[in-house]
């Protein structure tokens, strides 16, 4: 296969497995913010990606700051927690002014973020510049270690999954085992009857919504550790973000963390025997097949219609 | 199965979801001409009973023959061009047309892409409009978009867009629900004109209702049929009554 | 006869709307600005096809597709590869490791022509293939979304997704479709250079005249029985198909049409601009062409025309001064029409029309009938659909 042994391959296949993860650790909680807002509440959010880039320069803004006072190993776990309740407040304050207006018209709401992605875009180049940023990492994220000579495992990579990891376990705690998460489960099942039982459903929008964009400000500190961050970064992540939500099948959490997984090392893998545009144009085709046959993704459940 | 002389034939019909069962072997014959009323308490099976009719749920297994064609194998669509029309519970018309294009889009005529792209309003549409909106008692609200209907009238007007397909069965899924009393009455006569030469169902709550209209009355419980007959004999069923007050 | 022409004209009020397009369009717009100005002014209205086709596809049938980028970029790349060969001949390109082939190939190395240009060196199966390719394409999509009745939300990200696929796709694959910089330095047709000014005004005015045979033909569409079907569609699919109707094969139907006429729209914009490149196939020109329909009126087909020029002069003006305010009044635009005006400038023009009906029928009629037209009049936003609905 491509003039490699099976012993290339074999290592090829690891290490690419490795770069792979930390793409798969990105679309993992982009896609879990996403799932949780359409999943939960049938909304598009088309500026998902750019309320990831808001973590992304908060942690970038944070390291400038930590290199200031000295303090560039310890301020990571700060930047990630900033990340997230800047994304969350914003998200917060988006669903208020605009989302809860749109709920009954899904398209609209589409189109209506679209723009909001523009002008998010556009604000993030009139306030950092057009040119992309990368934020001091601490030492402990860098360099990488090596269990064989042929094969380098990033040490960054290995700790955005960790994070991954962590973030994931935290939603399915949220979203299954809090008195939280059922009310947002009881007001996805029957609006009317859970503001009945007196459950303020408006909030629970509200939350939600800012939820999974706090989620995407995690996934955007995550996002520094791997590359550098520029006003339209989000946007290269949008699609695949969506192809995860819509393959995993938008409600199931393990659905989401599967397809992620899968599409994250399908394109690394590929992107390795051909060019990158081709491995990524290979895995979206086989995504878009696929969904072809089984529009409800992998892991739907059936439902009583 | 044989042939029958029934026009709805339903045999041993069962549908679970994820283990429950809905229908639960179900068994009932519908003759011509007949107007059959299913009552039972919520969660019954009534609803799910008509879904499987017309196709929109898909049966586990069993059969539904219908003028001895079988439907569990047939598609929604052509399910309706058969012959069986279906009222849904709450009504359901298309708000932003007028009534006079509500009953027109139900004509059985141009249902394929090119035949809708070359249809035209002939006299006979219109006449044949006219006629429905005339039984439905709708003919001076033609021109009225249909979200401008009050709640009975909008149940009418679903039911005169299925009359437009002139269909041998006819399924009602609640079509008094949110009526007047006046409503009702004028709703039991329009079901006993329209019943004379096809056959229907009527899913209903209303027993002062029921009694008007039916000509048989089967009960529902919990998927399975609990009792099935004329309506004051169904009342006097000892099992029906425990359904009823029992609980 | 008289009875079709009422349906293609849509009415008094609809012959006058397209009247008034037309003497914009084919007399005050060529007699106002210079040819530089009137070639953009073609461009833009090259547009306007797609913003046509997603106001039949998108506002009245509800299916919003993000993916119009696709049937542009194959009808423009059909007829950029026809336009190329031809500038490719032998004896222009005889400096050429391989003459007689695009020069991209050749900085390629590619030595022969691929099988799939081969169709391009003749005009009449070019321009069957810009017709039908697209339509093609949109057939296999539609029928592989619409009769598993994924729709809505789905079918937006799903076209969204073959839209980037395609835009890599031809910038991955340079030596056979020019790459990121795409097919460029088109001149003749046929032996007719179209870089001259009579070429660009002959070309502006049979694009004119094809986007009105468009606006007529999607007339037609929207007032058969089809079209009636679509809105009704739209409003309660499952009463259709308990109609008897097979809902997916009308959403097929729509979905081509709506691919060809973008894609002609794509094929015009060749012969005006004079390249094709991969920026036209991917999302963000889909995304902006379902603007243009959006600021003009969904429900419109003549409103779509003024959204795509309104717009797009709009671009013109200020990321010529202003680059960075444009993005912020793009997205702003974008928040705006769907938040307040769902149903654009045709929304606006209808309200204040009627507004005007209003105020002449309400000295005619007692105070009680007027209050009743008052309050049928106050129109939200999702009245404001229903009614202009009821009229397309």
């Amino acid at each position: 296969m491509f003039g490699y042994s099976m012993g290339d391959i074999g290592n090829i296949m690891v290490m690419q497995g490795f770069s792979g993860l930390s793409m798969f650790t990105v679309l993992l909680l982009m896609a879990l913010g996403l799932a949780i807002i359409f999943g939960q509440m049938g909304v598009i959010n088309m500026a998902h990606g750019e309320f990831m880039t808001i973590g992304a320069y908060t942690t970038v803004m944070l390291s400038k700051f930590a290199v200031q006072y000295n303090i560039v190993n310890y301020y990571f776990i700060f930047a990630i927690i900033l990340a997230f309740v800047i994304a969350f407040a914003f998200g917060y304050f988006i669903e208020f002014i605009m989302i809860r207006h749109l709920y009954k018209r899904p398209l609209d709401t589409l189109l209506a973020t679209w723009g909001l992605s523009l002008v998010m875009q556009q604000t993030f180049r009139s306030c950092f510049g057009a040119k992309e940023v990368s934020a001091e990492l601490p030492e402990w994220l860098l360099g990488s270690f090596k269990p064989t000579p042929d094969i380098d495992i990033p040490i960054n990579g290995v700790f955005v999954m960790g994070l991954a990891l962590i973030v994931t376990a935290g939603v399915y705690i949220f979203m299954y085992r809090s008195r939280w998460g059922l009310r947002v489960r009881a007001t996805v099942q029957n609006r009317v009857m859970a503001g009945a039982v007196g459950i303020n459903t408006k909030k629970v929008d509200r939350v939600t919504f800012a939820l999974g964009c706090g989620i995407a400000g995690i996934a955007g500190a995550a996002f520094t550790t791997i590359a550098s961050t520029g006003p339209t970064t989000g946007t290269l992540y949008i699609v695949d973000s969506f192809m995860v939500v819509v393959f995993g099948g938008a409600a199931s959490i393990m659905g989401t963390i599967a397809s992620a997984f899968g599409i994250a090392q399908a394109q690394s893998i590929l992107q390795f025997f051909m060019t990158s545009s081709m491995g990524k144009v290979s895995t979206l085709l086989v995504i878009v097949a696929i969904l072809m046959v089984k529009p409800e993704g992998l892991f739907a459940s059936k439902l009583r219609k | 199965m044989s042939n029958t002389d029934f026009v709805l034939a339903i045999e041993d019909l069962t549908v679970s979801f994820d283990g429950f069962k809905a229908v639960d072997s179900l068994t009932m014959y519908i003759d011509k001409n007949e107007l059959r009323v299913v009552i039972g308490p919520n969660g019954a099976g009534k609803t799910t009973v008509l879904d499987l009719i017309c196709g929109k749920t898909k049966s586990t297994s069993g059969s539904i023959k219908f003028m001895n064609t079988e439907l569990t194998k047939l598609s929604e669509h052509e399910i309706v061009r058969a012959g069986v029309g279906r009222k849904f519970q709450t009504p359901s018309i298309y708000e932003n047309l007028s009534v006079f294009q509500n009953l027109e889009v139900s004509y059985p005529k141009g249902r394929g892409v090119w035949g809708s792209l070359f249809f035209k309003r002939t006299d006979e549409v219109v006449s044949q409009v006219k006629k429905i909106a005339d039984e439905i008692m709708l003919t001076d609200f033609l021109e009225m978009e249909a979200a401008l209907l009050s709640h009975g009238q909008k149940q009418w007007l679903e039911i005169g867009m299925l009359l437009m397909q002139d269909p041998e069965l006819l399924m009602l899924d609640e079509p008094v629900a949110g009526m007047s009393a006046k409503e009702r009455d004028q709703t039991a006569e329009l079901l006993n004109k329209i019943c004379k030469n096809r056959s229907v169902i009527v899913i209903e709550h209303d027993m002062e209702f029921v009694k008007k209209i039916a000509h048989k009355v089967t009960v529902l419980h919990q998927g399975k049929i609990l009792a099935e007959g004329p309506m004051d004999e169904v009342q006097e069923d000892e099992k029906v009554i425990e359904v009823y007050l029992g609980h | 006869m008289n009875a079709i022409s009422n349906k293609l004209l849509g009415g008094k009020q609809g012959a006058i709307g397209l009247a008034l397009l037309a003497v914009l369009v084919f007399v005050v717009l060529p007699i106002g600005v210079d040819i530089f100005r009137l070639n953009l002014v073609g461009k833009y209205l090259t547009y306007a096809f797609v913003a046509v086709s997603l106001v039949l596809l998108w506002g009245n049938g509800g299916i919003l597709s993000l993916g119009q980028g696709i049937f542009f970029g194959l009808g423009g790349y059909g007829m950029a590869m026809f336009l190329k060969l031809e500038a490719s001949d032998p004896i222009s390109t005889k400096i050429q490791t391989t003459p007689g082939i695009p020069d991209f190939m050749d900085w390629n190395q590619i030595t022969s022509l691929p099988w799939f240009w081969e169709p391009f060196k003749s005009l009449p199966l070019t321009i069957i293939a810009i017709l039908v390719i697209p339509a093609l394409f949109a057939y296999i999509i539609g029928f592989a979304m619409f009769k598993r009745r994924v729709g809505g939300v789905y079918f937006a990200i799903i076209t969204q997704a073959i839209a980037l696929i395609l835009s890599i796709l031809i910038v991955g694959q340079q030596g056979y479709t020019g790459g990121v910089n795409g097919i460029t330095d088109l001149r003749t047709m046929l032996g007719w250079d179209i870089r001259t000014d009579s070429a660009k005004y002959i070309l502006y005015y049979v694009n004119g005249g094809l986007l009105f045979a468009c606006i007529l033909l999607s007339r037609y569409i929207l007032s058969s029985k089809l079209g009636m079907l679509l809105l009704a569609m739209r409003d309660k699919e499952e009463r259709v198909r308990f109609s008897g109707y097979d809902v997916s094969n009308f959403k097929i139907f729509i979905f081509c049409v709506s691919a060809m006429i973008s894609a002609i729209g794509g094929a015009m914009f060749i012969l005006q601009v004079g390249f094709m490149s991969p920026s036209l196939v991917g999302i963000v020109p889909s995304i902006e062409m379902v603007i243009f329909a959006a600021v003009g009126g969904r429900m419109s087909l003549i409103g779509a025309v003024y959204g795509t020029l309104l717009v797009n002069y709009g671009k013109t003006v200020f990321s010529e001064t202003y680059p960075e305010l444009w993005l912020f009044l793009m997205g702003g635009l974008f928040i705006a029409v769907v938040m307040f005006f769902p149903n654009g400038l045709a929304g606006v023009y209808e309200k204040y029309a009627k507004k005007f009906k209003f105020l002449r029928k309400f000295s005619e009629v007692t105070p009680s009938k007027a209050t009743e037209i008052a309050k049928k009049n106050d129109a939200t936003p999702a009245n404001d659909i229903k009614e202009i609905g009821a009229k397309a």
